[in-house]
């Protein structure tokens, strides 16, 4: 474990520590799963790997959306119900990419990223004069604004949508594991990015602006650059997922693309995991996945039931699954914070 | 031509105004953004709706029917309201927006497919015994239909009946009170759970006219709350934040714009809506007529 | 004879800074008492926690010998103890008259009426129906002053009624004292102003980092004293 050693008045010298055992095991377990699932289309039977591998992206849209929108609201105080505008807007770049300018569907994948994340700049020009509540149904409108626009796109297939034909001529087996490949990649670094992101001084400054704006300011933080660039960097998550989930798909419309169901899921994913953590966006996830393969055959009673427990979870454990777990057993696989210890 | 689109504006505006009274009520209170408060209203259609058909042994012929069930769903709502927020929403309430965002969010999702259950996807509507189709005669011979010219009449009733309600009377005077300062009103003797639950109380008799008459206008489906949400909330942005009659002028001017778009093309109502809002959101961010209220 | 209003070993906390560390305070009725320290001792913070806006422990405050610490703040005001609170946070959307009759918003009956405010106070008389954000720094002072009399209380906080305000504005608000003594108002001041603080309170009691320094007559104590217990030394 790294550490740094200051010097302490009174105590002699004390380690400044950020790993913990559990979060150093964590790091090697992962880095092993990551390699053995990279390999799965080489080991698994023909059939269930082609199902495990579009389960696989499905999740991975999930939990890089619900990633995005954590580090958003969590660690940018700004809770939207918009960034399906840049999920969308992720999707149809690429779309259009692939199909009319006749670039590589894949590599097209973080291209819409990018083209999500620069539109995210003036739109923010937008958004920004809001704040709170109104904040959140703002980025609605706006997302609206975008889905109604794009219907009306006839060379994209207006209200009824497109497909992407970017990836005709390429065998099943090989787009389905490409786009496995593409999603290992594309989660591996998102929660990379994210992760060490947090722990700069920049992610720091951002815990600052959260707890207390006007402090922060008068330490000399650039709060609205601070801010701007977080919902850029959000925005390009949404629309890295966005990408992803379509080049998945094959078919693109402006009800799936922009509906505000990805916000509520992210919302689902992050309240029930736990605000503002690592961790949190990861469990959900994986619990709102299982769930979902579980359940959601029954249909508005699945839905009913997410949202009692949405509101449940919100009223009786504000910090979510794994916020209890830090809080009550210190558990820490993501380590952000810094210990001092003798 | 363009009287006629203006008309049909404001009188779509009369409604987009109960629907946003509510929800400008709540805020400028509390601060609280109810995110089913689109559903809610299509929660009260539905129950209007439900009340129609299984009282309707007992229930007069003509329009005295839907108007006596709505009589008897405002009580009903006012409980409601005030229920949800003395014992749910009230917790969620602080600095942070996220809790309430959730439970009210999760609510939405919990309303819209508990109709769902209940009624299936079809669109209902409420029969309002030909008050929807017979129409006035203005000067110039315009006609206008007489249910929105009543829904407009209504709207305006009920902005200044708020307005009186905050600037001359004692409740009114709490509810000013608990949102400046809510500490220094506890300090005073007031107890700020009750004043907030009183606030969305109210709100709630208006979310209740507004889905009955919403329901007679025109029909009503589950999934339609968020799409009202979204008027109401644009009301309260271009009117600006803290006047009720800025919210019903904001109502007014939503209304027009979307008649306007829906004129050009069918499928633009909505959109130059939007787009409206988008830009007085640029250019006025404060909105068209903000003031503290009272 | 027992206080009317005392507090035993008070402690009090913001989150996990502790701001208070054991005060012992009586305040017997009929009399004015001052309290006095630098910024940061813990007199706002003393006032806060007597009328519920910070936690207490229920033994912790005793008022007509009924423990009240922990009470909610409405709870607080309605058994007879007003806070004129530090800074006057007057409610910015109400007219002058309407933030006084948010003082009796308690129900508590009594001699205090806004008549009787308007008597004591005339320029407010003037200036009823203007928002209360328009008024100087000692109108409104007047304003927080009589909200809380509002409320006909038995024991009135005053917390830094001199804050911000010019040194002839201070004497106008402090002459209207007696009219507020006259029936038998007790009243506790926290006051910056030591020399005025001694003038107006029969006994005065110094706070230094959360601790009661120094207690006395306001007659008898010496300036050395006094300046020992305010900076610590």
């Amino acid at each position: 474990m790294a550490a740094t050693v200051l010097p302490v008045h009174g105590v002699g010298t004390m380690r400044v520590v950020r790993a913990t055992h559990a979060s150093s095991a964590a790091l090697v377990a992962g880095l092993a799963a990551t390699a053995l699932a990279a390999t799965l289309p080489l080991w698994a039977p023909v059939d269930s790997a082609s199902s495990w591998m579009r389960n696989f992206v499905e999740i991975a849209c999930y939990l890089i959306f619900a990633m995005m929108w954590n580090l958003l609201a969590g660690y940018g105080g700004m809770v939207s119900i918009g960034q399906q505008a840049f999920f969308g807007l992720g999707g149809y770049a690429m779309l259009v990419l692939g199909n009319f300018a006749g670039v590589n569907a894949f590599v097209a994948v973080p291209l819409g990223a990018l083209a999500a994340a620069l539109i995210a700049v003036p739109v923010s020009f937008v958004a920004f004069r809001l704040a709170g509540g109104y904040f959140a149904i703002g980025t609605w409108v706006i997302a609206d604004v975008f889905r109604l626009s794009v219907a009306n796109v006839a060379a994209v297939g207006g209200g009824s949508g497109t497909s992407l034909t970017a990836l005709r001529g390429i065998a099943k087996a090989t787009r389905e594991t490409s786009t496995f490949w593409l999603a290992l990649v594309c989660v591996v670094a998102a929660i990379a990015l994210v992760y060490l992101f947090l722990r700069s001084k920049r992610g720091l400054a951002l815990l600052a602006i959260r707890d207390n704006e006007v402090a922060a300011e008068s330490q000399g933080i650039d709060v609205r650059g601070m801010k701007l660039a977080v919902y850029v960097v959000a925005a390009f998550g949404a629309g890295l997922a966005g990408a992803l989930y379509f080049v998945g798909n094959l078919r693109i419309s402006p009800d799936a693309a922009f509906s505000v169901n990805w916000s509520a899921f992210a919302i689902f994913m992050v309240v029930i995991g736990g605000i503002g953590r690592i961790e949190g966006p990861i469990v959900g996830t994986l619990v709102f996945w299982l769930l979902n393969h579980f359940f959601s055959d029954y249909g508005t009673w699945y839905l009913l039931g997410l949202g009692t427990l949405a509101i449940v979870t919100t009223i009786f454990l504000r910090q979510g699954l794994w916020g209890f777990a830090q809080q009550r057993w210190g558990w820490s696989l993501f380590p952000t914070q810094r210990f001092l210890l003798p | 031509m363009m009287l006629d689109v203006l008309l049909q504006g404001l009188l779509l505006g009369g409604l987009y105004g109960l629907f946003a009274l509510g929800l400008s009520l709540v805020f400028g209170v509390m601060r609280l953004t109810n995110t089913a408060h689109g559903d809610f209203i299509v929660l009260a259609a539905f129950a209007a709706i439900a009340g129609l058909a299984v009282l309707a042994p007992m229930l007069p012929a003509g329009i005295a029917a839907p108007l006596l069930v709505a009589a008897l769903l405002l009580p009903v709502s006012f409980g409601f309201g005030y229920a949800l927020q003395r014992w749910v929403l009230n917790g969620t309430l602080g600095r942070d927006p996220l809790p309430s965002l959730v439970v009210t969010f999760g609510l939405s999702i919990v309303i819209q497919n508990l109709l769902l259950e209940t009624f299936s996807a079809d669109p209902r509507s409420i029969d309002s015994a030909g008050l929807s189709t017979a129409s006035l005669a203005l000067p110039g011979g315009v006609a206008v239909g007489a249910l929105p010219v009543a829904i407009l009449a209504f709207a305006v009733a009920a902005t200044a009946a708020l307005q009186w309600l905050f600037g001359r009377t004692s409740i009114g005077r709490s509810f000013r009170a608990v949102s400046d300062d809510r500490e220094i009103a506890e300090l005073m003797g007031l107890d700020a759970r009750k004043v907030y639950a009183l606030a969305t109380a109210i709100a709630f008799v208006l979310i209740a006219a507004a889905g009955v008459l919403q329901a007679m206008r025109t029909t009503v489906s589950p999934a339609d709350g968020p799409a009202l949400l979204l008027f109401a909330f644009e009301a309260v942005i271009i009117g600006g934040m803290g006047s009720f009659w800025g919210t019903l002028v904001g109502a007014l001017l939503l209304g027009v714009t979307q008649q306007i778009g829906f004129r050009l093309d069918p499928g633009w109502g909505i959109w130059l809506g939007h787009l409206a809002f988008l830009a007085v959101l640029v250019v006025r961010p404060q909105g068209l007529f903000p003031k503290t209220v009272g | 004879m027992s206080a009317l209003l005392e507090t035993a070993g008070l402690t009090a906390f913001y989150g996990d800074a502790q701001a208070l560390f054991g005060i012992d305070f009586e305040l017997r009725a009929g009399e004015v008492a001052a309290i006095i320290g630098a910024n940061g001792a813990g007199k706002s913070t003393f006032m806060k926690a007597i009328t519920g806006l910070v936690k207490a422990a229920p033994a912790q405050i005793r008022f007509d010998n009924v423990a009240i610490g922990g009470l909610a703040p409405a709870q607080i005001v309605r058994r007879g103890i007003a806070l004129v609170p530090e800074g006057r946070r007057l409610f910015a959307s109400l007219s002058v008259e309407e933030n006084l009759r948010m003082g009796g918003a308690s129900g508590r009956r009594g001699p205090w009426q806004l008549e009787r405010l308007y008597r004591l106070f005339p320029i407010l008389a003037e200036k009823r129906g203007q928002p209360s954000t328009s008024l100087s720094g000692g109108q409104q002072q007047m304003v927080a002053i009589g909200r809380a009399l509002m409320s006909n209380p038995r024991v009135l906080l005053c917390d830094e009624l001199s804050l911000g305000l010019a040194p002839i504005v201070v004497k106008e608000i402090y002459e209207a004292m007696p009219a507020i003594c006259a029936e038998g108002m007790t009243v506790a001041i926290v006051e910056q102003d030591v020399a005025l603080a001694q003038r107006v309170s029969q006994r005065v009691y110094c706070f230094q980092e959360g601790r009661v320094s120094l207690r006395g007559a306001s007659t008898e104590l010496t300036r050395a004293q006094i300046s020992a217990a305010y900076f610590g030394t």
